[in-house]
């Protein structure tokens, strides 16, 4: 190597940058590419096959004024809600009663995680039965004598929304629970016995020492379920397809509905960039405070 | 799911070449048809081809037209054809048309003289576009059936209705021998449809055609449209117990005497086939409702994929020779339930009320149907208002009756 000229930055680390060049394509070709070709083509009245016959806005006032797609951004609000709020209560109650030293801590970690294993459409089928007033909690509710005993969410328009959180919480939080669990393994025991010094009580010590040194375990644990709520579609197909009538809908279902069913590609395209963009609503301010933050401190 | 139909059909390929003579050209045929009745008259199709010396690769796709219409584009549009494929004719394969995808029959049609054999026109004209033809009726379906359980009326004690309007007088009485006089299931077509069916029947033709194919919205909106929405009003009411969701667990809901009827198209009948109940004795049909006696010429077609193979090529010829050949017909309709395309076929074997259906048909009392009226997107938009109305009792006559105008305003 010459030593007269400092090797460019460009050539640090060749070999790395070879080998993710692959990454850095599909990156570019498939996601920002396929996004920013689903945007242009949102401003169409393409049908079946795209065509770049340019409509304006038509496509986003039809959207917003179908009361479909209305009921499914409230049923996500409601969804995400319930399923960002108590999947990580009840997560990070269950990774504290774990880590109090008890017995047979790998078994209770093994049932609380089972559930993640399952798909979906499994969890929807299940609870589709177990929440169904002819078979499941009800009927047996009723046999044990409580026979006025009534729970059928599933087929109650204002319920349904509810029914499907249970089912997802239901399979969700275990997974929360395990990322809690190692979070509240990585605070050094030596604050424990500095706040027991102190004399701090056990859930003062929780709230006001341990989830702030959790942070960065709270955030990667907020990314993963705001990516499942907003991605929630398997769920519902499985458990209701969207009934009774449009009461469970969701926006991804309207999506994949109005681009292959009724061969409306544009309005579909239109749905889906409008949850992109309420994802970068989310995402944006909370990037600029955690990056931007950080050079300017 | 695309992998795994696509291994299945290789499966298929590949168990059934051992059998097979290996001169016979292998022809992928895709369709929906997999409920009990629909797979014993496809099989009939099969046969026939089989016999022209060719190979049927049987390509059904379960979970009725709605799944099996993205799989059947996507693989059109991705550079994949298959060697014919189901659609109901009408508008659903229509931008595949325009896009040049699918081939084009006109040759073949002449030869065989299809204008002249094809009976209603009507069924014909809905595969032309642009004065060439582009596909191969089947069969008729028609959805103005009301279908009732005989069992379920005796044991309310009331008569078997006429018509509409004095079965939803006897649905008091069959309620209170709990019975749930109306099964609608959830699907969202089955509520969209059963809406369809009371503006042809109450509403009558000139209404239909004024609403569906002039898609006047301001008559839409006005009072003889209000009248139908006061009996899907009585229809919302009358089926509000049904918790089924499959049209034919609804139409079980009839044959074991659970439910008083059903409105459904005909091909209901082959499930009451299946179960082995007869018309007039077990279950009774009532064309049009008993109100309006005409039928629409929905039902089913294939269509051909533009192919590059000439061997394919000339399999398709045949293909769609055989399956307006009388005896094809006459076969596989009476096994589907539906009826021929073809006027100079012999149906003796036909029962009841297939024999309601030609009479009614030979009469020419026939509408087309929203399929080859509407595009895929208005129908989508009128399955989403009906099933919200059907599932939501407090949803007002007056603010279903205005979004069906919007509907009908913006409809293509």
């Amino acid at each position: 190597m010459s030593s007269s000229k400092r090797p460019s930055k460009l050539f640090r680390n060749l070999n790395a940058k070879v080998a993710s060049i692959p990454m850095i394509l599909t990156a570019l070709v498939v996601f920002v590419g396929g996004t920013a070709w689903t945007v242009l083509y949102s401003f169409t009245n393409s049908k079946l096959l795209p065509r770049l016959n340019f409509v304006g806005l038509d496509q986003y006032h039809r959207l917003w004024s179908t009361s479909r797609w209305l009921v499914s951004i409230e049923n996500l609000l409601i969804y995400g809600a319930i399923s960002l709020v108590f999947s990580l209560v009840i997560g990070f109650l269950l990774a504290a009663l774990l880590d109090q030293k008890i017995r047979f801590e790998d078994t209770f970690r093994t049932i609380f995680l089972y559930p993640f294993a399952l798909s979906f459409i499994v969890t929807g089928l299940v609870w589709q039965w177990l929440l169904n007033p002819d078979f499941g909690v009800q009927r047996v509710v009723r046999d044990l004598g409580w026979t006025s005993f009534s729970f059928d969410p599933l087929y109650n328009s204002s319920l349904v929304i509810y029914g499907i959180s249970i089912a997802a919480l239901w399979q969700g939080t275990g997974l929360i629970m395990c990322l809690m669990l190692a979070g509240l393994r990585g605070i050094d025991e030596d604050i424990w016995k500095a706040a027991r010094v102190d004399g701090i009580p056990m859930w003062k010590t929780y709230l006001f020492i341990v989830i702030p040194m959790m942070r960065p375990v709270f955030i990667t644990t907020l990314v993963i379920i705001a990516a499942g709520i907003v991605k929630v579609y398997d769920l519902v197909v499985a458990q209701t397809s969207g009934g009774p009538g449009i009461a469970s809908e969701v926006p991804a279902k309207y999506v994949y509905d109005y681009m292959f069913f009724a061969q409306n590609l544009g309005q579909g395209f239109a749905a889906s960039t409008m949850m992109l963009l309420s994802v970068v609503i989310v995402i944006v301010p909370w990037a600029y405070l955690e990056f931007g933050g950080k050079k300017r401190g | 799911m695309r992998y795994k139909f696509l291994t299945a059909a290789f499966a298929t390929t590949v168990a059934l070449n051992f059998a097979g003579p290996a001169a016979a050209t292998d022809l992928e045929v895709t369709h929906w048809w997999t409920s009990g009745g629909e797979a014993a008259a496809v099989a009939e199709l099969a046969k026939a081809f089989d016999a022209t010396g060719n190979h049927w690769v049987d390509g059904a796709i379960a979970g009725s037209g709605g799944t099996a219409r993205p799989i059947m584009i996507s693989r059109i549009t991705g550079g994949d054809p298959m060697g014919a494929t189901q659609f109901n004719h009408g508008r659903q394969a229509e931008e595949l048309v325009q896009a040049g995808l699918m081939r084009d029959l006109t040759d073949i049609a002449t030869k065989n003289k299809w204008t002249e054999i094809v009976r209603p026109k009507s069924l014909l004209d809905s595969c032309t576009i642009d004065g060439k033809i582009y596909c191969v009726p089947v069969n008729i379906h028609s959805w103005q059936w009301l279908w009732l359980s005989n069992e379920a009326f005796q044991k309310a004690g009331v008569p078997l209705p006429k018509d509409w309007n004095e079965f939803v007088a006897a649905a008091p009485a069959l309620e209170k021998a709990g019975i749930i006089p109306l099964a609608v299931g959830g699907q969202p077509w089955q509520a969209s449809g059963a809406f369809d069916v009371l503006m042809a029947a109450v509403g009558g033709t000139d209404t239909f055609l004024k609403v569906y194919k002039d898609k006047d919205a301001k008559f839409a909106a006005g009072p003889e449209i209000a009248k139908v929405f006061k009996a899907a009003d009585d229809a919302r009411k009358m089926a509000k117990n049904t918790n089924v969701q499959d049209w034919n667990q609804a139409t079980n809901l009839v044959i074991t005497g659970k439910a008083g009827g059903q409105i459904m198209g005909d091909w209901a009948q082959g499930e009451f086939q299946v179960a082995g109940k007869t018309a007039g004795k077990d279950y009774t049909c009532l064309p049009g409702l008993g109100l309006n006696e005409v039928i629409a010429t929905g039902g089913d077609a294939f269509y051909f994929p533009l192919l590059k193979d000439a061997d394919k090529s000339k399999a398709q010829e045949v293909l769609a020779e055989t399956l307006l050949d009388p005896k094809t017909q006459v076969a596989f309709n009476l096994k589907k339930g539906s009826l021929p395309v073809r006027g100079d076929v012999d149906l003796n074997t036909a029962n009841d009320c297939m024999k309601k259906g030609l009479a009614i048909l030979a009469k020419g009392a026939v509408i087309p149907w929203t399929d080859q009226l509407l595009s895929q997107d208005s129908q989508k938009q009128k399955e989403d208002l009906f099933s919200e109305f059907f599932a939501k009792p407090d949803m007002t006559l007056e603010e279903a009756q205005k979004r069906f105008a919007d509907i009908i305003a913006s409809a293509d």
